[in-house]
């Protein structure tokens, strides 16, 4: 048992230390001038979308319940957190401040919808959550499409569907419906990115080596198991599916404080999927794994553009190789036998 | 397992950076990933000049569409760009261009990323991004990295606001709203109007908010409002019912063509035939692959743009684009292609040379777009604005036989 336990925490230390180790790479290439514009316009992206993949790993891979709509937490977390980020536009002179305010607003409020989704889906066996949070998914997209939210000297007003919003001069159209955000301030940086990554490693580790992370676990391994030594079946699965909410949420308000205009449509069925393909290819419950996938992922339609017309053909060829060599019996003989000997190191 | 993955990986990057360094005669950045280099090689004659004519090479650079749903315009407007360049060069002229036009799939997380990568590239000068929500995001960029860019196509007003360097080629979408509305005002078509819109759209709901403003006042009475969406543009048996119970003579439609397409077949299906009414996002409904194009015929849309006039410019450059890619140029294939020629007049009598960064470029563009007139394919005598915004005036188009025929 101790044997385990500090295997684990062997594993989280080094997924944290290669995290490190990548940021100060990135960080002092960017700081020596010696990175591309391409790829430094895609670190906080990158930072995002490694979010989104763990957060994503805590519900599919630790939790074991298929979400096909994380994007819509990202959604709740981008136009809640810019919609922070500009009321507090004349209060706040300090940018980082903003920006951590803007990250904890996306947090909370994509937290809080998790809840108000998880009540009554959590509760239910089998597949059900995979398809609720596909229709969330569709449900918050509509809404953002159809949102107009704006601010002036009496505070926020709100309108659906029309834009009735009656606002003083000076009043400022923060959610313009279809139009999305508009004029975002460009206040996401990479060095709070990684932060908020290693937050997240941080809390999902700490998690899922705690007592309520094995009843987690437990939960996915066996249900009804779980249940029958008194397990607390849906308290512990919320726990994880807020947690994971929360965090995708803050992946969303970073996301969206790095573009100047964002819209609804950005966070479609299409983005989950892609969330759900880094988790997949880096391995269920293996949060390095999804980090690698997620930066990697990222980076390789950019990487691919002398490919031209052939782009999107080569990456779709890329994912399905590594998806064939990450299963194929060589490969895992392969690791197994690292494994053991590892293990005969150890005895 | 994870040592596999990143085997695979590096393995894939290896091959793309040798891949890159055996067909590039570009340059290589320096960074960790794969240079950039550009995917739209230069045709034989925009290979860079000759020394003795002295003449200037340009980098002009531009991200669209090339993949996905709004594919036809970004290819329009890339191969337009590409004819004009070709055109330029072999000209013999003082300026010269070398264009790279980078896909974005009509996205603005991509858009800025081909961005970046045209950055990498050296652009100089930039043709901003095909569509409305990418050339937001990269007029962001643009202006913040002091480039100076026109855009073809990029209609939406947020594209200019508060931008000094960003300037565009079409009409922005209010102005396409109200003067469809004056439109049909004027040429007395309908006064019982029904509306179907995409409600999550920039482009379509831009168009909508005006052409609802200046409806009233014109006397259109609009007695079908109805939207769709992104997911929901399949089906729309409910908004052609709504427009026929309510009785409209005319149905508007600010969409792009796909949706538009399949309104035309399911109200032909439900025995509908109002007068149809499209702005220049309908431009493109007749080379949609597998489309009846006898459902459009009798279709109006207002385009600045009208391939079957008959004055000798825009003859040379439908025969020229039909020569070259098989199809019948478009109002956005137009556009882009003044925006490449707006370039050479305003940089020869700005007597810019191609040492110049893009800044000082930038500055040089903005004083004379400003001040200049330009005679193009899709208007006379145009002018800008400070704001970027352009003046001309749009022309009535119908479809008849299968093919564009100017109204007035």
């Amino acid at each position: 048992m101790k044997n385990k336990l500090s295997k684990a925490s062997r594993r989280a230390f080094l997924t944290c230390a290669v995290v490190v180790a990548a940021f100060v790479a990135l960080q002092s290439l960017a700081s020596a001038g010696a990175m591309s514009s391409m790829l430094r316009g895609l670190l906080v992206p990158i930072c995002a979308y490694v979010v989104m993949a763990i957060s994503l790993n805590l519900t599919v891979g630790v939790l074991g319940e298929l979400s096909l709509g994380h994007a819509g937490f990202m959604s709740v977390g981008a136009f809640t957190g810019v919609t922070a980020a500009a009321a507090l536009q004349n209060l706040v002179a300090s940018k980082e401040l903003r920006l951590i305010a803007a990250l904890l607003v996306g947090a909370i409020f994509a937290g809080i919808v998790g809840f108000l989704v998880g009540i009554p889906v959590l509760r239910l066996n089998g597949d059900y959550l995979a398809i609720v949070t596909l229709a969330f998914g569709e449900i918050i997209k509509s809404v953002f499409n159809n949102l107009y939210l704006g601010l002036d000297g009496h505070g926020f007003h709100l309108s659906l569907l029309d834009n009735k919003l009656r606002m003083e001069e000076g009043g400022r159209l923060i959610i313009g419906g279809p139009m999305g955000v508009g004029g975002i301030q460009k206040i996401a940086n990479f060095a709070t990115g990684f932060a908020l990554i290693m937050l997240c490693l941080v809390v999902i580790f700490n998690l899922v080596n705690s007592r309520a992370g094995r009843a987690i676990m437990a939960i996915r391994d066996n249900r009804i198991a779980a249940e029958s030594v008194g397990i607390p079946v849906t308290k512990y699965k919320m726990t994880a599916f807020v947690t994971s909410a929360a965090m995708a949420g803050a992946a969303g308000a970073l996301f969206a404080l790095n573009f100047s205009t964002i819209v609804a449509n950005k966070f479609d069925f299409n983005t989950s999927i892609l969330v759900l393909v880094f988790v997949v290819l880096g391995g269920l419950g293996n949060m390095l794994g999804s980090i690698v996938a997620a930066a990697a992922l990222t980076v390789l339609p950019e990487a691919l553009r002398q490919f031209a017309d052939y782009r999107m053909l080569v990456y779709a060829i890329v994912l399905i190789a590594v998806m064939l060599l990450r299963n194929s019996p060589g490969i895992r003989a392969f690791t197994e036998r690292a494994r053991i000997r590892k293990g005969g190191e150890a005895e | 397992m994870k040592k596999a993955l990143s085997l695979v990986l590096a393995l894939v990057m290896a091959l793309a950076l040798v891949a890159c360094g055996g067909g590039s005669s570009g340059s290589t950045s320096g960074g960790a990933t794969a240079p950039a280099e550009t995917t739209t090689p230069a045709e034989p004659a925009t290979e860079p000049a000759s020394p003795e004519t002295g003449a200037q090479v340009f980098k002009l650079g531009g991200t669209g569409p090339l993949t996905g749903g709004a594919a036809i315009y970004g290819m329009a407007v890339k191969n337009a760009a590409e004819l004009a360049v070709a055109e330029i060069n072999a000209m013999d002229g003082d300026v010269r261009f070398e264009l790279n036009f980078q896909d974005d799939a009509h996205d603005a997380e991509k858009a800025v990323n081909a961005y970046n990568t045209l950055k990498d590239w050296g652009m100089q000068l930039s043709l901003g991004s095909v569509t409305s929500t990418p050339c937001v995001a990269t007029s962001a960029e643009t202006y913040a990295d002091r480039i100076f860019a026109i855009t073809p196509s990029g209609s939406s007003t947020a594209v200019l606001e508060g931008k000094d360097n960003q300037f565009q080629m079409c009409f922005t979408d209010p102005n396409q709203g109200s003067a469809s509305a004056q439109y049909i005002h004027d040429k007395a078509l309908a006064t019982k109007v029904a509306v179907i819109w995409k409600n999550d759209d920039v482009y379509s709901k831009g168009i909508y908010d005006t052409f609802m403003a200046a409806a009233p006042e014109l006397g259109l009475d609009v007695v079908s409002d109805t939207t769709f969406a992104d997911g929901s543009d399949t089906d729309f048996s409910v908004q052609i019912a709504d427009a026929q119970s309510a009785g409209a003579e005319l149905v508007f439609l600010p969409m792009y063509y796909t949706p538009a397409s399949l309104i035309f077949a399911q109200a032909k299906a439900a025995g509908y035939a109002p007068i149809w009414f499209g702005v220049d996002g309908m431009d493109g409904i007749l080379t949609l692959e597998g489309f009846d194009t006898s459902l459009a015929e009798g279709v109006m849309l207002l385009t600045p743009f009208n391939a079957d006039a008959d004055d000798a410019a825009t003859r040379a450059f439908v025969e020229a684009y039909q020569a070259k890619y098989g199809e019948v140029p478009n109002q956005f294939a137009a556009d882009a292609y003044d925006c490449v020629f707006a370039y050479k007049q305003a940089l020869e009598q700005a007597g810019c040379t191609a040492d110049m960064s893009a800044e000082a470029l930038c500055d040089a563009m903005i004083a004379q777009f400003t001040t200049m007139t330009f005679d193009g394919l899709t208007g006379e005598g145009m002018t800008w604005g400070t704001d970027g915004a352009v003046t001309k005036s749009p022309k009535g188009m119908i479809i008849q036989n299968g093919a564009y025929v100017g109204l007035d």
